[in-house]
């Protein structure tokens, strides 16, 4: 029988399980199988901090979601077209979320009295009438795959585990998704294991093969590829974007890559993706605590290295007091902070942009470093590159301010060409520099303010440096009041200058005449521009600024934002760009602020600058 | 051709730990390691006698000065590395020893040693030391003991006795103290020595005895603060004390105490320390640096109790085992003999890509 193949523009998808159940994998699949196909997406993955939760209970849902288009799209999306349920948890977790007429497809086997017990269904949702504004799909993932893989030699239980690729056979049928990059992917991964490899082929083929067949599914759909700007692009998630602008850093700038890391959620995968590199002469150092692994960097800095550390907010408050000597020794420094939501643990899986402060104020005394933020998945790679040549150039640390949802979320990138890399210039010290023959390591580049970076092994230019306040030529250890004075205006200075090397804000206002200005900075920016679309579709006229630097801030900030009638800041915390803005700026901008863990839908943001558009 | 302390053969200005050190042209004397800084501690320091040894030892490395590298926590002895002509970094509160491990590990051709004292090593950076000598990263921990916080001026440290009265426990603290070359010991040190501040040939010795060891070195030297803790290792200063307290150890030796006594296997694996008339020479234990074993330097450290009673010094224990730094840069150099270096563009297009044209 000939099915009926319907087109369209765009589709949002979430896959809901138990944290054991392979969601993130089969999600993770899916977007490889639809960036290959061409489409533009975007990815949203939503886990528990626990690795197995109990199973079958509400804390236990892990879901991946993934909108596709055939155009460019911004966000993971606000709601999802389809979702799919591995039981009954995955569905009540899930089930707000949707908008009445979307599709779900659920596991009927796991719909037993206990497990609906479990999460409080007195009644089975499948047959009272609770989803009889969705199209339901119940179809019996785990026992058709169990029988799809009757004459394999595997036990119960590793059948059972393989219905997530059953699940993702039937999806990549219903929405005509290329199969031979999971089918290479299971062949690599299962390579040392013949019968696993071969049962999930089987299941992932079966679930195809059910879609095809069965009466249950008509129709299938299909999204043409996406018309994007001409290039190679693959599909990258922000925490690997972030470990190869590092690497590319480390390339462009001829220094060797030290990473000082110690493992945090949901930083670590930049860990383990650089510790991969080692052809890159990159050396990974796993400390013994967040101090440490600062330290450590800092260490590799002093040594002529390119030092790095990565964390997460609480380790970040740990690194502090290192972060601190780098700024008054003076070293380049490249610090990643994924933030996530908090105080203290928060929630680690969870996102939000409540970091902003504490990089630029969380230590002690005047203590300037300039901060940079990636505002996408593939955004990372160009904010660690830029935090890279901003370190080395200025002989300071830089904070890099991506999150959560940038860090395991992802999106098609365009490759950039290695030829058109900036080329970052160590410019080590090798003479003296003083007017007698001797080397004053805090006599600066006029231009830059930078102090020269003489490393050890270099005659002649032996020098101490440390933690205590330096003579302002010498480096030698100093308590008189105006050369301290001097040295904080100095350090104060020298950040505040990088805004003559950084590019101007830039507002889109395609109107030209648009009175409110909605502006944001880092991972919001997906959000921010699909919700301004949607106000500009409307009618709304509204001018959209996005900030990469927010020390020192693009030197055209304060002219831009006072053109404007009003100014809207969405943030995922409780204003902290919205005190800044306003302290330096005396302008009362209007911060619209959440702090649910996740990023902002587009709705809302397009209903919250509507709102504003509206009040002349 | 010379002996260690540690019982090593090695050529003058050869020293195993330097391996990857370039070597130097210069013949330095003592005063080319003086900077220009005034020193700034308490007369009377402990710390003086130590810097005096140190800087008289450095030309004994061989290497250049510009390979040098000190690097230094807070405290009294953190100031060490102001007064060193070499390439220093004063960092911060216990931290040098991680400093120190990204240094080390990023440049082989250094020779880096880091100072610490009771309060920076043992109390805030406790976790760092421990660390760094179980990686056995190859630096030179010189851990200055003097059993109290000189700068915050006087509170106890974690090497003061229970009990000891000072400014913030006026009744006397509560705290057990450590044992440091115990801890050293515990957190599988590949070299622990100790030494005192007023004994140059000896402290000398053991410096050259840690410079030759490849990996991580630890060294405790017994240092007076005549301002908050004098006389703290009085007992072992009394010239007429001091012979029949120190129990020298020198690898190969037999382990005697004065003219009188000397060390033999106790019960339970412990030792103990007898007249040597009462069991007879041949039952004294022959010092061996070398042992694999931690447990005999490690009983060898718990003989200083009661206080001061008998107190090893020289070297505990001295055992070669890879060092961090070298399996750090053996793999990276691994991972580029197998398959190159690195090519960024080729690795920005691994995984899946597609074309738009």
């Amino acid at each position: 029988m000939a099915k009926q193949i319907e087109q369209l523009d765009r589709v949002i998808i979430r896959f809901a399980g138990d944290s054991g159940d392979g969601m993130q994998l089969t999600g993770d699949r899916f977007t490889q199988e639809t960036a290959s196909f061409g489409n533009d997406l975007s990815t949203l993955p939503n886990f528990p901090a626990e690795i197995r939760a109990p199973a079958g209970t509400l804390p236990g849902v892990s879901s991946f979601q993934l909108h596709f288009a055939d155009h460019d799209i911004m966000t993971p999306g606000d709601a999802p077209d389809v979702l799919v349920a591995m039981n009954p948890a995955a569905l009540k977790a899930n089930l707000g979320d949707l908008p009445r007429g979307a599709t779900i497809i659920v596991n009927t086997d796991e719909f037993t009295k206990r497990s609906l017990a479990k999460v409080g269904y007195a009644v089975d949702p499948l047959t009272d009438g609770t989803l009889d504004a969705f199209k339901v799909s119940a179809v019996g993932l785990t026992s058709m795959t169990v029988a799809a893989l009757a004459d394999s030699d595997i036990s119960k239980k590793d059948a059972q585990r393989a219905k997530n690729m059953f699940a993702l056979g039937l999806l990549s049928w219903m929405y005509n998704r290329p199969t031979e990059g999971t089918t290479s992917f299971l062949k690599s991964k299962f390579a040392s294991k013949p019968d696993i490899l071969a049962a999930n082929l089987t299941a992932f083929q079966a679930g195809w093969n059910f879609g095809e067949t069965t009466e249950d599914f008509a129709v299938s759909y299909e999204i043409k590829p996406a018309r994007l700007p001409a290039g190679t692009y693959r599909n990258i998630t922000g925490n690997l974007a972030t470990a190869y602008g590092l690497i590319a850093g480390s390339q462009q700038s001829g220094l060797p890559l030290f990473l000082g890391s110690y493992p945090i959620t949901p930083a670590s995968d930049i860990l383990h993706e650089l510790s991969r590199h080692k052809r890159f002469g990159v050396r990974t150092f796993q400390a013994e605590d967040e101090i440490a692994g600062v330290g450590a960097a800092l260490g590799a800095a002093f040594g002529g290295s390119l030092g790095v550390t990565t964390t997460s907010g609480p380790g970040m408050v740990l690194k502090q007091e290192a972060v601190g000597l780098a700024v008054m020794t003076e070293l380049p420094l490249v610090i990643i902070d994924v933030q996530r939501a908090g105080p203290s643990t928060g929630m680690p899986t969870k996102t939000e942009q409540t970091d902003l402060l504490m990089a630029l104020f969380g230590r002690n005394g005047e203590s300037p470093l300039p901060v940079v933020a990636p505002s996408s998945p593939a955004d990372c790679f160009d904010a660690a590159l830029e935090a890279t040549r901003l370190a080395v150039k200025y002989r300071t640390p830089v904070v890099v301010l991506s999150d959560g949802y940038l860090a395991n979320g992802s999106e098609p990138w365009r490759l950039p060409q290695v030829s058109e890399l900036p080329v970052i210039e160590p410019g080590f010290a090798t003479e003296p520099n003083g007017a007698g023959g001797e080397f004053l390591p805090y006599l600066r580049d006029e231009e830059t303010l930078a102090r020269p970076w003489a490393v050890p092994g270099t005659a002649g230019l032996e020098h101490r440096i440390g933690g205590i306040e330096k003579h302002s030529e010498t480096g030698d250890i100093s308590y008189t009041p105006d050369n301290h004075d001097l040295m904080v205006r100095t350090r104060q200075a020298k950040v505040d200058a990088i805004a003559r090397d950084i590019p101007e804000l830039e507002v889109s206002d395609p109107t030209g005449d648009a009175k409110v200005l909605v502006l944001g900075w880092g991972g919001t920016y997906g959000s921010i521009t699909a919700g301004v679309r949607r106000v500009r579709r409307a009618g709304g006229r509204v001018a959209q600024a996005h900030l990469r630097h927010l020390n020192p801030f693009p030197a055209n900030l304060g002219e831009v934002l006072r053109s404007y009638d009003r100014v809207v800041v969405p943030e995922i915390n409780l204003g902290q760009l919205s005190l800044l803005l306003r302290g330096r700026f005396l302008v009362d901008v209007i911060g619209y602020n959440k702090v649910r863990g996740l990023p902002f839908k587009a709705e809302e943001l397009a209903d919250v600058l509507q709102e504003v558009v509206d009040r002349d | 051709m010379t002996e260690n302390l540690n019982g090593n053969l090695s050529h003058e200005g050869e020293l195993a730990g330097l391996r990857l050190v370039p070597k130097s042209d210069t013949e330095y004397k003592m005063k080319d390691f003086k900077s220009d800084q005034e020193v700034r501690w308490c007369p009377g320091c402990g710390d003086y006698a130590i810097l005096a040894a140190f800087q008289s030892f450095l030309p004994q490395l061989g290497v250049p000065r510009e390979n040098i590298v000190m690097v230094s926590g807070i405290g009294c002895s953190s100031r060490f590395p102001y007064y060193l002509s070499t390439y220093g970094v004063h960092s911060i509160h216990g931290r040098a020893p991680a400093i120190a491990t990204g240094l080390a590990a990023s440049r082989p051709d250094l020779s880096v040693w880091v100072v610490t004292g009771d309060g920076d090593g043992l109390s805030i950076g406790g976790n760092h030391l421990i660390h760094a000598l179980r990686r056995n990263v190859n630096i030179n921990v010189l851990l200055f003991n003097n059993r109290i916080y000189g700068l915050t001026k006087g509170q106890y440290s974690p090497t003061s006795e229970a009990g000891k009265i000072t400014k913030s426990s006026p009744v006397g603290s509560l705290d057990h103290p450590f044992n440091p070359v115990s801890l050293a010991l515990g957190a599988e040190a590949s070299f622990v020595a100790r030494t005192v501040d007023s004994d140059r040939k000896h402290l000398t010795s053991v410096l050259r005895a840690a410079a030759d060891h490849p990996g991580a070195s630890f060294v405790e030297i017994y240092q007076n603060c005549p301002i908050f803790n004098d006389d703290a290792f009085e007992p072992l200063k009394d010239p007429a004390a001091r012979d029949l307290r120190l129990l020298r150890m020198e690898h190969g030796e037999p382990l005697r105490l004065g003219p009188d006594r000397g060390v033999v296997s106790g019960e339970f694996g412990g030792l103990e320390v007898v007249d040597v008339d009462s069991v007879g020479e041949d039952r004294l234990i022959r010092h061996d640096a070398h042992r694999e074993d931690p447990g005999y330097a490690f009983a060898l450290s718990r003989l200083d109790y009661p206080a001061f009673e008998h107190v090893p010094i020289g070297v505990f224990r001295d055992v070669r085992r890879p060092t961090y730094d070298d399996l750090l840069n053996e793999q990276v150099e691994d991972a580029r003999a197998e398959r190159g270096d690195g090519e960024l563009a080729a690795l920005l297009a691994s995984g899946d890509t597609w074309t738009v044209d």
